[in-house]
């Protein structure tokens, strides 16, 4: 058996490099029925804001070639809500539990981060500078060099367990904001989040989406993700967690060796729930397929 | 508990130009309550890659079998009416909440086009209850009535049709049964038809569900993107319904 297990860094350790995206994995128990939890690398539960979000109105979902397309806008019922009524059921669950923080404002993003710091089961946060769904903060934050560094650096000051800051693919250069947060002391990036993109009803001729426009993710976003995680990992000293379009051990591995630590599966768990399991054993078979002792082997190993 | 499991397609049968019924083998079938639904996995269809909710039309728990009235709405559905028997079909089963029990002796079941779908598990469950609930299915034609045979084991039924080839004339609120007294209506159909039903449940103040239909990534409750608006805020229809109170909806004007 191939070791799998990997260390992020100021006190994430992974068993193995399998995470879940967050959006796409409620809070874990809605895949409790499927699979053994336990056996993630980790999850990272729904965008969780300072205050209580209804989200955007219906349609927020469209299908398209490979993917799909949101506007869910982070709907969430705030973090308070979250440390008294979610945390206590999740919490002795055997995994890593990050929770992905967003705000319209630095000051919401510091005041949720520093109330997730006293969840002793929480290892650490991924920060949501990239939300395309939300009219304030989100994105606008992740895709100037300035404006990240600064949420990440306010946020640094307050939260000091592991800060995985999740990153824009809607940018001229991926790896000038990533080289600005790591400046600022994040422990990881992930990457990507997803593409801003729409769809058009030829029937109605009208937009899809309530928000004409939503984040494209899915099978259809690998190719630029896999681009992106193999730019800033080339760049960057903090491990890398690579997302983005992964259906199969084998675009999972494909991240690994583009340079990701860990890699985090998202739209897929809607169509395979046990998805996660599969990709976990398909990374352990193609490790001792391969005469690999481990998984760090692999990690990067497409340019080194 | 929420299961996958690959099904055996027994049977597959074309009721009419664009309507079909799907009979699925499982020896692991879980309990199913009426009112919930299936998330089906299509294959081969390169443009369909989210499963397809579908909701339960029938079962039978000492056989194993799964049935799923389908009208091609899609190239996703249009994938499955071309499903032969001896294939297979991925499917996570049970979702949703379920109809709720009757408030009273006397249960109208409205159901429009394909929207009849789960009324015959509510018909057979009612039945097998001691209930004798009335149906009431409207189409635009006498064509697009099918499986009359089967809903007719279990109910009394009635028709409309907009052409008046079946039934009364018209539409199910204008049927003439609705001068009778009913203590809960169960309804499932396109959408300004639950409307109008629901505008003649809250008029007279009969207790009333609807099966919504929203469109679904997950069918779990984790991507929060089939939701609809209620006096509570946004609410998942795959987790949260698909059977919704009139009472908890933003329909009463």
């Amino acid at each position: 058996m191939a070791a799998l297990n990997i260390n992020l860094g100021n006190g994430l350790a992974l068993n193995n490099p399998v995470l879940t995206a967050s959006g796409t994995f409620g809070y874990g128990l809605e895949f409790q029925d499927f699979i053994d939890l336990n056996r993630l690398g980790g999850f990272i539960v729904k965008g969780t804001t300072l205050h209580h979000r209804e989200g955007n109105p219906y349609p927020r979902m469209a299908e398209t070639p490979a993917g799909m397309l949101n506007a869910v806008g982070l709907q969430n019922k705030g973090v308070d809500y979250f440390i008294e009524h979610i945390y206590p059921k999740i919490k002795d669950i055997q995994t890593n539990i990050l929770v992905n923080v967003s705000g319209s404002c630095v000051a919401d993003y510091v005041a949720t981060a520093e109330k997730i710091n006293a969840l002793e089961q929480i290892p650490g946060i991924e920060l949501n500078i990239s939300c395309p769904n939300v009219k304030e903060g989100g994105m606008a934050f992740g895709t100037q060099c300035a404006s990240a560094a600064e949420v990440v650096k306010a946020v640094r000051q307050v939260y000091h367990k592991h800060l995985m800051v999740k990153l824009s693919p809607n940018v001229t250069n991926i790896q000038e904001i990533a080289l600005a947060v790591e400046a600022e002391g994040a422990d990881s990036v992930s990457l990507i989040n997803t593409l801003l993109g729409m769809a058009i009803d030829a029937k109605k001729r009208k937009p899809v989406l309530s928000t004409i426009t939503g984040g494209l993710s899915g099978a259809c976003v690998k190719p630029i993700a896999l681009r992106m995680v193999w730019q800033v990992a080339q760049v960057v000293k903090i491990p890398v967690v690579g997302l983005g379009g992964i259906m199969s051990a084998t675009d999972a591995i494909e991240f690994l060796l583009a340079g990701a630590s860990a890699i985090q599966i998202g739209t897929a768990n809607f169509i395979d729930p046990t998805i996660t399991m599969k990709v976990i054993d398909g990374i352990e078979e193609y490790l001792s397929a391969n005469d690999f002792d481990s998984v760090k082997d692999i990690i990067g190993a497409a340019f080194k | 508990m929420k299961k996958i499991i690959d099904f055996v397609v027994k049977e597959n049968r074309a009721l009419n130009a664009d309507t079909f019924r799907l009979v699925l083998h499982s020896s692991e079938l879980p309990e199913i309550a009426a009112g919930q639904f299936v998330n089906v996995k299509v294959e081969g269809s390169p443009s369909t890659f989210l499963r397809r909710p579908i909701s339960v039309h029938d079962i039978d728990e000492a056989q194993g079998l799964l049935y799923l009235l389908v009208k091609i709405a899609g190239k996703g559905t249009e994938q499955l009416s071309k499903l032969q028997a001896g294939e297979s079909l991925n499917i996570v089963l049970p979702l949703g909440n379920s109809f709720s029990q009757p408030v009273g002796e006397r249960c109208l079941l409205v159901g429009g086009g394909v929207g009849i779908a789960p009324l015959l598990h509510l018909s057979k469950v009612l039945n097998k209850k001691g209930f004798h609930p009335v149906v009431l299915i409207g189409t635009r034609t006498a064509k697009d009535i099918v499986l009359r045979e089967e809903y007719e084991k279990y109910a009394t039924v009635y028709y409309t049709t907009e052409d008046g080839s079946c039934g009364e004339k018209g539409f199910p609120t204008q049927h003439s049964i609705l001068n009778e007294h009913f203590d809960h209506i169960y309804c499932c159909g396109p959408l300004p038809m639950m409307q109008a039903v629901a505008r003649y449940a809250y008029s007279n103040n009969i207790h009333c569900e609807v099966s919504l239909e929203n469109m679904m990534a997950c069918g779990i409750g984790a991507c929060l993107c089939c939701v609809n608006d209620t006096k509570e805020g946004h609410k998942c229809v795959c987790t949260d319904g698909p059977i919704f109170n009139i009472n908890d909806l933003k329909w009463q004007h």
